[in-house]
């Protein structure tokens, strides 16, 4: 565990890509092959079973630490992350240092499962007493399941293709898919030779940038393709060995969400893997996202689900096509297969996303003010001999979105935040004005600089109200611009409307709140554009 | 009434007509010590430590009057009874005793009870009512002991250079860098230091302090002596183009405030030492039992959550609301403290 937690400590302090991927193919250099497999795992996204819920490790740290919960939670507002919170506040070690690896620790800790609340006590309070600040931060992060330390799975892979003798291309799409950490091994997942088929591996995404310039810039008008930048969940859609499977861009198999697609099992043809958006769809048309939101956190989807939110598949890739990798075809040709498949399937369920003819860029320009009207948010620009490539590359592939919409809002709860914005307040309840009330329609994290963020800070410290818990009412003084993607009706929010994307635009130093936009403004936006 | 008031112009006792620590300017103010936001500028007459005395004239001007005092040596004002104590926070930085009567009051100014071995070695003073800063007020910060921490220094400085890069240890002028100093200079001589943590060493040096010796950056330093060298910069300094001339560098923050990883990752340090100079929870806990006190008032840090746990268990206590915080307390902050702004003025023009 030791050298693991090493391993987090330097990603998480290393401010350059270099260091974090020096330190990682230390890692991988010298590390035990059974942890190697667990590193991988984790940093792509898979994770031990949790065997043990959150809260009852703060009862057990309460409990050595002799501390009220009150102050736990002080501490925890503060500190921003509860599995540092938790290494912070146990008492110091007491016994010899574990030497016990990151494979060990997981499988004691799936072996755990089965046993009684008292014996996971037992086990989790003598770990942590045999654990430093810095393991034991790790092994909570194990607990709770969430590893966010800013890697990629780009850097993963660029570390682990200079450890072994593999081409990166490879070696991201061994690690993708459907593999197991507790029975595959470091030569099984990167050996030369492929020993077990995975019959649902996904290929990695190709990732488009955002084009920021002039269109213009990119070059000329022939070369490239035109289609819809979708507002759905981006997926892989995967005939193999007679079945189906459906994956996200984030790498989560899902294909038993979506059991629409279930009906093509029988009419594609074998080894196709298609790239396209998962949408709610009804007659061809795209419903909005919101919808497809009443169905996607469900364990279980039921008849009435598939019923208010009925998906499609909209394909606008083929990488492979009777079991033959189609990523170096060019996008044309992909193209003509891509229309083929989709045309012989003949299901509502499996479309292909259209493309957008043009004549020169200033008409695609006024065809993209129209993207709202169609349910989409933008343009996506493909290079018509682009290959389909790995990961985001700039170049072939441009996203053109629609600016987004925009409310002048007034802040009335600030909340203190996350990782490096720990013991600040970053995290904003905003409101629009309904006569003489203020009513709260959003939150928004994200869009000020750290130097804004300072400043609203102080500003909160010195207005706010409350002296404990983690959301301080503040004077409904300061204004923000806050800019969204897209608005729909909602039960559940005071405002009766949800907002897709917010984040802050900016800070409206120069407004007064009583300058802010209205409820009825709101309400407006959502007949314009919140419509299904 | 209480021996001490908390006024509009800070820390007031009225029976001796004096301030401590005063955010206004008054006609008599005693110093706990010299940084920026507890000792202020404009009052007629300062009173404080031997080794606070110079460092005021520093930082406030040669022509201020200031008397000072040995440690545990009491004088009287007004028949009330004052005399200071080590509080172990910064060179000269004193705990004010305040007695008259039966009633004895101290004012804590910032402390930290582990021995540095220079600001002189904390001393629990035996009170009724205590003034205790709070800083550091929750369980998540403890420290590890001075020479641990220093051991990591020491090591990240030998890995830098490894690495043919240049360390960078930002730390405060005043305090910090002293301490730095002292861990450094068991491995190296070869110690370059901003203008503001020179003018700060030659104040102490003239005051007759021993201090290992550091050479100046100046505009005309070559950019081949940084070689193999380590840099001591205030927080000012930290990310201004004044550190370019380092580089390739490697940054390491020296604070209390390190302790917690979502900061370091915000000030973008390559390395963080949680070394701080106040005291971390246990600390202050100690030291609030230490004094014995039937009441204690909390200012400056986390006084709410350090007040109602002493509440909680068994000590009268109370928040009281100062305009301290400045220094190390604030430090998160990009701008307005004024330390930053003295620091930034007596940089190397």
């Amino acid at each position: 565990m030791k050298a693991f937690s090493e391993l987090i400590v330097k990603l998480g302090s290393s401010t350059k890509t270099n260091e974090k991927l020096e330190a990682l193919s230390h890692y991988f250099a010298t590390a035990e092959d059974a942890d190697k497999v667990w590193v991988i795992a984790l940093f792509s996204g898979r994770r031990p079973k949790r065997v043990i819920s959150s809260s009852f490790l703060q009862l057990w740290c309460l409990e050595i630490s002799g501390l009220p919960a009150w102050l736990f939670e002080e501490c925890y507002h503060t500190a921003g992350d509860l599995a540092e919170t938790i290494a912070l506040v146990l008492p110091e070690r007491t016994t010899a240092l574990s030497n016990a690896g990151l494979a060990v620790i997981i499988a004691q800790l799936s072996a755990l499962e089965t046993q009684d609340e008292n014996a996971k006590k037992d086990f989790i309070i003598s770990t942590w007493l045999q654990m430093d600040k810095d393991e034991r931060f790790v092994f909570n992060k194990l607990l709770t399941g969430n590893f966010r330390i800013g890697v990629s799975q780009k850097m993963i892979v660029n570390a682990l293709a200079k450890t072994v003798n593999l081409e990166p291309n490879i070696i991201a799409h061994r690690i993708s898919g459907n593999w197991d950490p507790f029975t595959t091994s470091f030569n099984d997942l990167l050996s030369d030779q492929l020993s077990a088929i995975d019959y649902s591996k996904p290929y990695p995404f190709y990732l488009a940038y955002a084009l920021d310039g002039d269109i213009s810039d990119i070059g000329k008008e022939e070369d490239w393709q035109a289609e819809w930048k979708w507002d759905g969940i981006r997926g892989q859609l995967i005939k193999r060995n007679e079945e189906i499977f459906v994956w996200s861009r984030g790498e989560e198999l899902m294909t038993e969400k979506f059991p629409e697609y279930d009906a093509l099992r029988s009419l594609l043809p074998e080894g196709l893997v298609l790239d396209g958006e998962i949408i709610p769809s009804v007659d061809k048309k795209p419903l909005p996202f919101a919808l497809l939101q009443t169905r996607i956190g469900r364990k279980n989807v039921t008849k009435k689900n598939l019923q208010e939110a009925p998906i499609a598949f909209f394909a606008y890739d083929v990488l492979e096509y009777n079991g033959i990798d189609y990523r170096d075809q060019p996008l044309d040709q992909r193209r003509i297969v891509l229309e083929d498949v989709v045309a012989s399937v003949d299901h509502p369920v499996l479309l292909t996303s259209p493309v957008i003819h043009f004549s020169s860029w200033q008409h695609l320009s006024h065809i993209r003010d129209g993207s709202r009207d169609m349910g989409a948010e933008g343009i996506m620009l493909k290079r018509r001999s682009s290959t389909y490539q790995v990961g985001r590359k700039v170049g072939d592939w441009w996203k053109w979105k629609i600016d987004p919409l925009v409310i002048d809002a007034v802040m009335v709860y600030a909340q203190k935040g996350h990782g490096r914005r720990s013991n600040l307040y970053t995290d904003y309840t905003f409101a629009v004005k309904d006569g003489d009330r203020l009513v709260t329609f959003t939150k928004a994290y994200s869009g000020l600089t750290d130097k804004e963020f300072a400043q609203v800070d102080a500003f909160v410290k010195r207005n706010s109200l409350e002296k404990f818990g983690p959301v301080r009412t503040v004077k409904p003084e300061l204004v923000f611009e806050i800019a969204f993607e897209g608005i729909a009706a909602s039960s559940r929010h005071k405002s009766g409307v949800a907002l897709r994307f917010p984040r802050i635009n900016r800070w409206r130093q120069d407004k007064k709140p009583d300058e802010i936009n209205t409820l009825s403004d709101l309400k407006k936006m959502l007949d314009t554009y919140g419509k299904t | 009434m209480q021996l001490i008031e908390f006024t509009e112009s800070g820390l007031y006792c009225r029976q001796g007509d004096f301030y401590i620590d005063p955010w206004q300017p008054v006609d008599k103010a005693i110093i706990t010590h010299a940084h920026s936001d507890h000792a202020r500028f404009g009052s007629r007459h300062y009173l404080c430590h031997h080794f606070t005395a110079p460092l005021l004239k520093l930082r406030l001007g040669d022509d201020i009057s200031v008397q000072s005092l040995e440690w545990n040596e009491e004088i009287t004002i007004n028949h009330v009874k004052v005399s200071l104590h080590p509080a172990g926070h910064i060179i000269g930085s004193s705990q004010i005793r305040v007695s008259f009567g039966d009633d004895t009051w101290v004012v804590s100014g910032d402390y930290k009870v582990e021995d540095d071995g220079i600001s002189g070695a904390f001393e629990p003073v035996r009170c009724n009512t205590f003034i205790s800063e709070s800083t550091f007020g929750l369980p998540i910060y403890k420290w590890k002991k001075q020479e641990v921490i220093y051991e990591s220094i020491r090591q990240w400085i030998t890995e830098s250079h490894q690495s043919g890069k240049t360390p960078v240890i930002i730390a405060y002028s005043l305090g910090k860098a002293q301490r730095v100093l002292q861990c450094i200079s068991t491995i190296t001589d070869n110690i370059f230091a901003h203008g503001a943590i020179w003018n700060t060493q030659q104040a102490l040096l003239a005051a007759g302090r021993d201090l290992p010796a550091i050479k100046r950056v100046t505009p005309e330093t070559p950019k081949q002596a940084f070689k193999n060298s380590v840099i001591i910069a205030p927080p000012s300094a930290d990310g201004t183009p004044w550190m370019k001339k380092f580089s390739p560098y490697s940054v390491g923050v020296c604070s209390g405030w390190m302790q917690v990883r979502g900061n370091v990752r915000r000030r973008n340090a390559d390395a963080g030492f949680a070394l701080s100079d106040h005291a971390d929870w246990d600390g202050l806990l100690s030291a609030v039992k230490a004094t014995g006190a039937e009441k204690v008032f909390v200012t400056h840090g986390f006084q709410s959550a350090f007040s109602r746990y002493l509440n909680e268990n068994g000590i009268l206590s109370a928040e009281v609301k100062t305009a301290y915080g400045g220094e190390e307390e604030e430090q998160e902050k990009p701008s307005t403290t004024t330390e930053q702004e003295n620091e930034i003025n007596t940089a190397e023009a």
